[in-house]
Order: C-alpha cells, then sequence, then structure tokens
C-alpha cells in the first residue's frame, strides 16, 4: 500500500451569504493516496465534529464526476490540478507530502456564496428555462428513427451535452462569464435537427438571460482549462455564429410584421 | 385492510389500452383546477413534472438539490431497454416482457411489466425528439447494444452517460414548464413529512435547507419520486444523498412498503480501498458485452495479472454459464463473484475483487473501438485507482447500487393512502426480486411520462372543484410540531459520535448478514444490532449547527434516523422470505450446485408492510401474484 501523505488545509469559512469569512488552517497528517479529495474533506469533518466545532459545508453527491453538485478551487484552480476532472475525482495521489493546498468556494458575481464552500448557481437554470429545450410535449413524438442524425453530427451534440453545469466555467473566467455553459446547452440543441425549429429564438433567448446574470466573454480560455467534461471553446464560437444570424433572422421575421 | 391491485380484466396485451379507455378525463379547461405535489426530480419526478405542466396542471416539484439535474438519475450509465427491435434480432413487445419478468424471478406482476415493455417504444421516441443525443450507425439511424439477462440488443444509449442525458432531457422539458408558469420549482428543500387527511394524502411538510424553515404544501395529490434506498447499506453506488426519508415518512403514515428485502447487488464496482472509503463507484454493466471476468485458479496467486498464464485463470461464468457467459444477470454474477474472493480467489492488494480484463476484445477489435466504447468509464476507473485498464485488467467486486423494493402501488401507480402516489425506484413494482440492466431508467420514464399523466387524471376527475386541505388545517400544524420535534432531538442530543459513524455501523451490520447472501440466524443477529445502534444513535449522535440555517450535519442525521428505521424492516421481510429469488439469496434455500431454490408453493407473493409503531412488529400484507401468460420455471443462463 503506498505511504500516506501530510497535507496542511487552508479553507474558507463562511457563516452565511452576507457574513465576513476568513481561511481556517487545517493540519492533516495521514491523508491516503487512495482517497478522493472530497474524502479528505470527509476525514477533517470527522475530526472537527469530535471536537465539538462546526464541520465544513460543501456541495457534493454522486461523487463520480456526473451530478456537477461539487466543485472548490485548489490553489486558485477550479476542481484543483488534473485536467477534465471534476473534484470528486480528484485523488490524492496527485499531490506530494507536505504540500499546502488552499481551498475556497466558486468566486463569482453571479454566483453567492451560501455557505462555507457551497454556493448558490440557481442563475444557470434560468438560462436553460429560457430556451434550452426543444419543445415536444409528451406524445407527440415521431418515430425515433425517423430523424435520421448522422453520426458525426451526434457525437458533436454529445461532446456539447457532456456538460455537468458544475459552474467552473465561471468561477475560472477572469470576468465571471457563463459562455461556455450556455454554449454547450445551445450547441446541443442548435445542431441537432430537432433543435432546428426554434433555432434562432433558443439562441436570442438563452444569450439575453445569460446576460442578465453574468460577464463578458473576452476569450481568456480558462473555462475550458478548467471544465472538468473538457468541452471545447469552439461552442462559444458556434454560439456567437448563432447570435449574429439569429439577430438578422429576428430583424427579417419583424419586417414580415409577424405578430 | 385487503389489498386491491387494481389490475384490469381482459387479455394482458389489451389491459393498457381497456384500463385508459374506462378512466375518467379531466378536461383540458379543468386541469388548471388541480395541483399536484411532485417530490424529485430525477427521471420519474422530472418526467411526471414536465407532463403535468404540459397537460395543464399546476404543479410545485421540490428537489433537496441546488437544481433538479443532479437527481440521481444522472449517474445511470449504461443505457435505456425499448422493444423497438430496430436491429430486427428476434425482439418484441412480448420478449421483453418475458426478459423482464424471467430476470425479476417470477416476483413481479404481469400486468405491470407488459404495460412497461409496451410504453418502452414510446420513450425512445420522446427521448430522440428532446434532442437527447443517443448513440447512432454511421447511417444515421439508433445503435443498440445487448446488457444482462437478455439475448437480443435491446438498449440505447449515449456513451456511457444514457442517464444523464435522459435526465437532462426531461429536466428541459420541465424547465420550459417553469417558465411557462405551470411548474413552480422549490429547490434546496427537503420534504420530511407526508400529510394525510381523512385517509387521504393532503400535502406534505418540508424543511427549507438554507433557512431552516418548516413549512407545509397541500394539495390535491402527492407524487413520490424519491428514488430507492441502497445506501441504508451505507457503501453503496448511491449519491451521498440519496435516502429513504419521504418514503419512510409516507410509510409511517400508513403506506406499505413493499419488498423491502430485494435489493440489488451490483456485479461490476470497483473495490474498497480503505477505512476512508465514502462511496463505491459503478462500472457500467455493458462493460461485460467485451470485458471477460475471471480470477487465478489457484487461491493467494500473487502475481500480476499478466504473468499469470491462461491454463491457469479460471473464466468461471464462461465456465459455468456457457449460455450467458459474462452476461448473465446481476443476481447471478455477484453471487458468484463473492464465491470467488470467499474462496481466497480475490486479487488487487486487498484481495478483494476479481478481474475484468479487455486483453481480448482490445486484440480482435482493436484499442479505438474499446475506447470509443468505453472510454469515459475506463478514464473514470484510471482516476480512482490509478490503473490503466487499457494494460491491466479492471479490479471489480459488487456493491449495494439499486432497491427493487418500495412503497406499494396499485395497477395507477397509487399507494394504499389514495392521493399518494408513487414512481420509478421509490415504488416496487416492475422488477420482481432482480432489475435487468437498462430497465431502471425505462421504468423511471415510462412512470413519468406515459402512465401517471394517464392514471392521476381517474384519481382527481371525481374532486373537481374541491379546494385542497388547507396548511391551517389541524393536520398540517401536527405534522409541522413532529418535524420541529424531531429536528430539536436531533440537535439537543449533544452526544459523542457523528451521524456518519452510525449509518457506517449500520452498513456494516447490512452488508455482513442482509447482503448478497442471508440466513435466518444473521437476520435475527442483524435484527437486534439494528436496534441497539438506534438506541445509540438517538442517546450519542452529535449535531452541531443550528437547525435555523444551512446544516448538512442535520440533514444527514435525520436520514440516518429514518434509515435506522427502515433497515429494520429491511431485515424482517428477509428473514421472513423463506426463499431464493432474484436477488434475495437465502443459505437455507439452494439447490445442490448452489443455484437459488424458489418457493413458488408459499412465496409467489408481494410482501407488503404495514407499520405499527417503533418497537411493534409490522403486519403483512399479501398481495398473490398471478400468472396468466407465462409459467413458473427454474431461471437458467447456463
Amino acid at each position: 500500500m503506498p505511504e500516506n501523505i501530510h497535507l496542511k488545509l487552508e479553507i474558507w469559512r463562511q457563516a452565511g451569504t452576507d457574513l465576513p469569512g476568513q481561511f481556517v488552517t487545517y493540519d492533516v497528517p495521514d491523508v491516503s493516496p487512495e482517497m478522493s479529495f472530497l474524502e479528505v474533506l470527509d476525514v477533517v469533518n470527522e475530526r472537527l465534529n469530535a471536537e465539538g466545532k462546526e464541520p465544513i459545508a460543501f456541495d457534493h453527491d454522486c461523487r463520480e464526476g456526473i451530478c456537477g453538485s461539487c466543485g472548490v478551487m485548489i490553489n486558485g484552480q477550479a476542481h484543483g490540478p488534473e485536467r477534465g476532472t471534476a473534484t470528486c475525482q480528484l485523488h490524492m495521489r496527485k499531490f506530494n507530502d507536505g504540500d499546502t493546498l488552499t481551498v475556497e468556494p466558486w468566486r463569482a458575481a453571479a454566483f453567492p456564496i451560501i455557505k462555507d464552500l457551497s454556493v448558490d448557481r440557481s442563475p444557470l437554470d434560468r438560462i436553460v428555462e429560457a430556451g434550452g429545450y426543444v419543445t415536444v410535449a409528451t406524445g407527440s413524438a415521431p418515430d425515433a428513427n425517423l430523424i435520421p442524425v448522422p453520426k458525426p453530427v451526434a457525437d458533436t451534440a454529445m461532446d456539447a451535452a457532456a456538460c455537468i453545469g458544475c459552474g467552473a466555467c465561471v468561477a475560472a473566467c477572469p470576468n465571471g462569464a457563463a459562455q461556455l455553459f450556455t454554449s454547450a446547452k445551445l450547441q446541443h440543441l442548435n445542431l441537432l435537427p430537432q433543435g432546428q425549429a426554434e433555432r434562432w429564438d433558443r439562441t436570442i433567448a438563452m444569450v439575453g438571460k445569460m446576460e442578465e446574470f453574468f460577464g463578458s466573454c473576452t476569450n481568456h480560455g480558462e473555462c475550458q482549462e478548467a471544465c472538468p467534461k473538457e468541452i471545447s471553446i469552439d461552442f462559444i464560437a458556434l454560439l456567437n455564429r448563432d447570435y449574429v444570424r439569429a439577430q438578422m433572422k429576428q430583424r427579417r421575421l419583424v419586417g414580415q410584421k409577424f405578430p | 385492510m385487503t389489498l386491491d391491485s387494481r389490475i384490469p380484466t381482459g387479455p394482458l396485451a389489451d389491459k393498457w389500452d381497456e384500463h385508459r379507455f374506462s378512466m375518467k378525463l379531466v378536461n383540458p379547461a379543468n386541469k388548471r383546477k388541480f395541483e399536484i405535489i411532485v417530490v424529485g426530480t430525477g427521471l420519474a419526478g422530472a418526467s411526471a413534472a414536465a407532463t403535468f405542466g404540459e397537460l395543464g396542471y399546476r404543479v410545485k416539484v421540490i428537489t433537496f438539490h441546488d437544481t433538479p439535474r443532479r437527481a440521481h438519475s444522472i449517474a445511470a450509465q449504461g443505457g435505456i431497454n425499448a422493444a423497438k427491435n430496430y436491429q430486427n434480432d428476434g425482439d418484441s413487445i412480448r420478449r421483453l416482457f418475458y426478459d423482464t419478468i424471467k430476470g425479476g424471478d417470477y416476483r413481479a406482476r404481469e400486468a405491470n411489466v407488459y404495460r412497461l415493455a409496451q410504453v418502452s417504444v414510446n420513450i425512445i421516441d420522446q427521448c430522440v425528439a428532446q434532442g437527447v443525443p443517443f448513440a447512432r450507425e454511421y447511417g444515421g439511424l439508433l445503435e443498440n447494444r445487448s446488457f444482462g439477462g437478455a439475448q437480443v440488443s435491446r438498449t440505447f444509449y449515449a456513451r456511457g452517460q444514457t442517464g444523464q442525458q435522459l435526465l437532462l432531457g426531461a429536466y428541459q422539458a420541465m424547465a420550459r414548464q417553469i417558465a411557462l408558469g405551470n411548474v413552480e420549482l422549490i429547490n434546496r428543500t427537503e420534504m420530511l413529512e407526508l400529510v394525510v387527511k381523512d385517509g387521504r394524502a393532503a400535502g406534505i411538510v418540508c424543511r427549507d435547507l438554507i433557512t431552516g424553515e418548516v413549512f407545509s404544501l397541500s394539495a390535491h395529490a402527492v407524487v413520490l419520486a424519491t428514488g430507492g434506498y441502497a445506501n441504508v447499506f451505507f457503501l453503496s453506488t448511491n449519491a451521498k444523498n440519496s435516502n429513504a426519508t419521504a418514503a419512510w415518512r409516507a410509510t409511517r403514515q400508513g403506506a406499505y412498503f413493499a419488498n423491502p428485502c430485494y435489493t440489488q447487488i451490483h456485479p461490476t464496482c470497483i473495490p474498497t480501498s480503505g477505512d476512508f472509503q465514502s462511496k463505491l463507484t459503478l462500472m457500467s454493466e455493458s462493460l461485460r458485452n467485451d470485458g471477460r471476468i475471471w480470477v487465478p485458479a489457484r487461491p493467494g496467486d500473487n502475481r500480476p495479472a499478466a504473468d499469470i498464464p491462461e491454463s491457469e485463470r479460471e473464466y468461471y461464468l464462461e465456465k459455468r454459464y456457457p449460455t450467458f457467459g459474462n452476461l448473465v444477470p446481476r443476481d447471478v454474477a455477484s453471487r458468484n463473484a463473492k464465491k470467488q474472493v470467499d474462496a481466497g480467489r480475490g486479487v488487487g492488494v486487498r484481495k478483494n475483487g476479481v478481474y475484468l480484463d479487455f486483453a481480448d476484445p482490445i486484440g480482435r477489435l482493436g484499442r479505438k473501438v474499446i475506447e470509443e466504447r468505453y472510454g469515459n468509464l475506463f478514464q473514470m476507473y484510471e482516476r480512482i485507482t490509478g490503473e490503466d485498464p487499457y494494460t491491466v485488467p479492471m479490479r471489480i467486486y459488487p456493491a449495494s447500487h439499486y432497491a427493487m423494493g418500495g412503497l406499494w402501488v396499485d395497477y395507477n401507480l397509487m399507494s394504499n393512502v389514495p392521493g399518494l402516489f408513487v414512481l420509478g425506484e421509490a415504488n416496487f413494482s416492475d422488477h420482481g426480486a432482480n432489475r435487468l440492466g437498462a430497465s431502471a431508467l425505462m421504468q423511471g420514464l415510462a412512470d413519468g411520462y406515459f402512465v401517471i399523466p394517464y392514471t392521476i387524471g381517474a384519481y382527481l376527475a371525481p374532486q373537481l372543484n374541491e379546494s385542497p386541505v388547507s396548511t391551517d388545517d389541524p393536520a398540517f400544524s401536527a405534522a409541522e410540531a413532529g418535524v420541529n420535534d424531531r429536528v430539536k432531538a436531533l440537535l439537543s442530543a449533544k452526544g459523542t459520535k457523528s451521524a456518519d459513524y452510525f449509518h457506517r455501523e449500520l452498513g456494516k451490520v447490512l452488508w455482513d448478514d442482509c447482503g448478497m447472501a442471508r440466513n435466518e440466524a444473521g437476520l435475527t443477529r442483524a435484527l437486534s444490532n439494528i436496534k441497539a445502534i438506534r438506541e445509540e444513535f438517538h442517546k450519542d449522535v452529535r449535531v452541531l449547527g443550528e437547525g435555523n440555517s444551512f446544516n448538512q450535519s442535520l440533514e444527514k442525521a435525520g436520514r440516518v434516523a429514518d434509515f435506522l428505521e427502515f433497515a429494520e424492516l429491511l431485515c424482517t421481510d428477509a428473514r421472513n422470505r423463506n426463499e431464493s429469488c432474484g436477488a434475495h439469496f437465502r443459505e437455507e434455500y439452494q439447490t445442490e450446485d448452489g443455484e437459488a431454490r424458489r418457493d413458488d408453493e408459499n412465496y409467489a407473493y408481494v410482501a407488503a408492510w404495514e407499520w405499527q409503531g417503533a418497537g411493534n412488529a409490522p403486519t403483512l400484507h399479501k398481495e398473490d401474484l398471478v400468472f396468466e401468460n407465462v409459467q413458473f420455471a427454474t431461471r437458467s443462463y447456463k
């Protein structure tokens, strides 16, 4: 069995949304390299509880990198140093004995801190509600094989649809922009034949809603680096293309005096 | 009270059609007069809420997550079954029905399962139209793969993220209804009590997890889609927050809990690596399509896998079950893995796994094909174990994964408490004693999209122009007081140990005595151990922080308290069922070569348990299972 390592964790503690917070240092002398990052937090919390101190709040659920609940900044990197890996799938064999890790919540104007490492990401839901769907009431669908989708198109749509909605892209962005999240959902649907009927309205609506909450994209590309699903910023380029085209379409429709 | 399953009369294939015709309808203009509460936003809950919204009902949907898309359906990997027969390989509704009944070891209702197979084809149509990016052939049409317990390829999939994509489809359909104002989303809120008034479900009591506020919601009907209870074992493949609280609260209010002993142990999970282990990770069953399972023939063989020659390997599933080979159903695969490890043939540092080896298929098909099929799973395995499964065989071991048991429901998915409907994994209805792979997603969406939208109408129609019970009613105030008291009790126990500590203890007891193999003495021991843990929990649990703020320790403690009560019912049911069937394997009841021995004479029934208060034995109600269309047969995968 590999030997345990000794870590120092500097963790952000904040009792509530509008309350002041500060870093608190925790010494963890016995971290097994087989542990996941969240299991280290579990161990710290068990000890805090035993000492009569309130445990650290953090969001987590599936611990398989798919639900998108977890996510913290580790040494300034969203989800930590390993590429394409959510915090829950980050294992301690990636760290060295004696390391100090700074652990913070997502920091973005659109994501207020609820407590400690837990933040409110509900603006992402508002973007989906604005148009991140195909309008197809239950029961009204044609036979599935009536809609052939070329394999490369289906594969690219799937690449975009793999987004887990964790918000790391927003946290990593110096502007707190949500372009990667929005473009992933938008292009999942805009690329597919099923998504064509609402393509332009969807684009205008989702981008508009995004801009209500989030900063602007200035092509830093940090989002792509942080994304645990390695979603490409090419989707942002496709979003920009669709947005320009959607505005042209919208002008034409206005000219036709549609209701 | 006698259990009326309300199965329609007539030939099997016509039952659902006839039933839909005979049910009362609510006219479109009247639907907005009805309010429905949906608890849970997984496949079943989200699809039901979306469809209710589309139909015009007024819906409130609650989830303890920050967003509906986090529900644990998201983690389902392998796929969803449907009797499309796109592969022209002999599939049909009847065959999917038969495979499901057989896979469930003849402990499921024929009528429900047939309906499930019928609507399975509509599910695929619906999901494709929503934009679910299922795997495609080069011609653009849908691709399929095969799964355990079937000899046809009927599983649709989206890489190893089928659950995610199906859930996003349902979530997005629901998001549209939220934007339209038909569905109100109440997130980060947990249901802590069911309110029953005059024998009907009148609403629920919830706790806002951010502010700690306890409040009530009332409606004409309550729909629970709150998932399963596999986390009762502490270590399971379920998400950390999956729990049995909603279902257990309903049980305490009079809903019957059916077949709790049918708990599925999934054969392909990553083995534990230490005492800090917080959960277990599933490796999709689809891996068994190509991977070959083996152990070293000689117990205690410490050589690396690559150094063990073919002649000294034991491909025990292929040898014992030549017809199905590595694709035997989950219960069979799990028990056989346990046998090998118990016999000292386990692999890995802790000797707690068996190999799932891809050397053969990589040699035959090339690494690229395998990467395309299972790339993300291989990557996940590598992250967790630090080993590269392209070159070193995976190590796997069974883990608690799914609950076939759940709240008892009739053919309309209504529990014995009128107005309380239960969908998806939270009910008991379709999988009998063992669920086949890729059937959970099918059932969740069948219930939510295509069954409950019809059957709830028949319940609501006679209540036209009646208001829901007011939340000022004494029934609600009493329920709220009960919730507040429980919260207070947990905070004021001021003991020494965390809720997790007790949960782990409970898990160990259940895994040892009520896991893959059970016997009467073990179950009796477990029952007394659980009682002792429960008593200690209430005396010695330490929950820090306040009740009126975001307090994850408090959430956890409440769920563990309910698990500690529920676990007793689980063991009671397992002890009552003196037979082996599906996932329920009683060591006293096995054939000479170690296969399960069913007792159809005495146990072909659904065991529905009625809670009689803490410390009292629950009452057993039996629903006899009648098989008119299939013959009892001993399951054989040899």
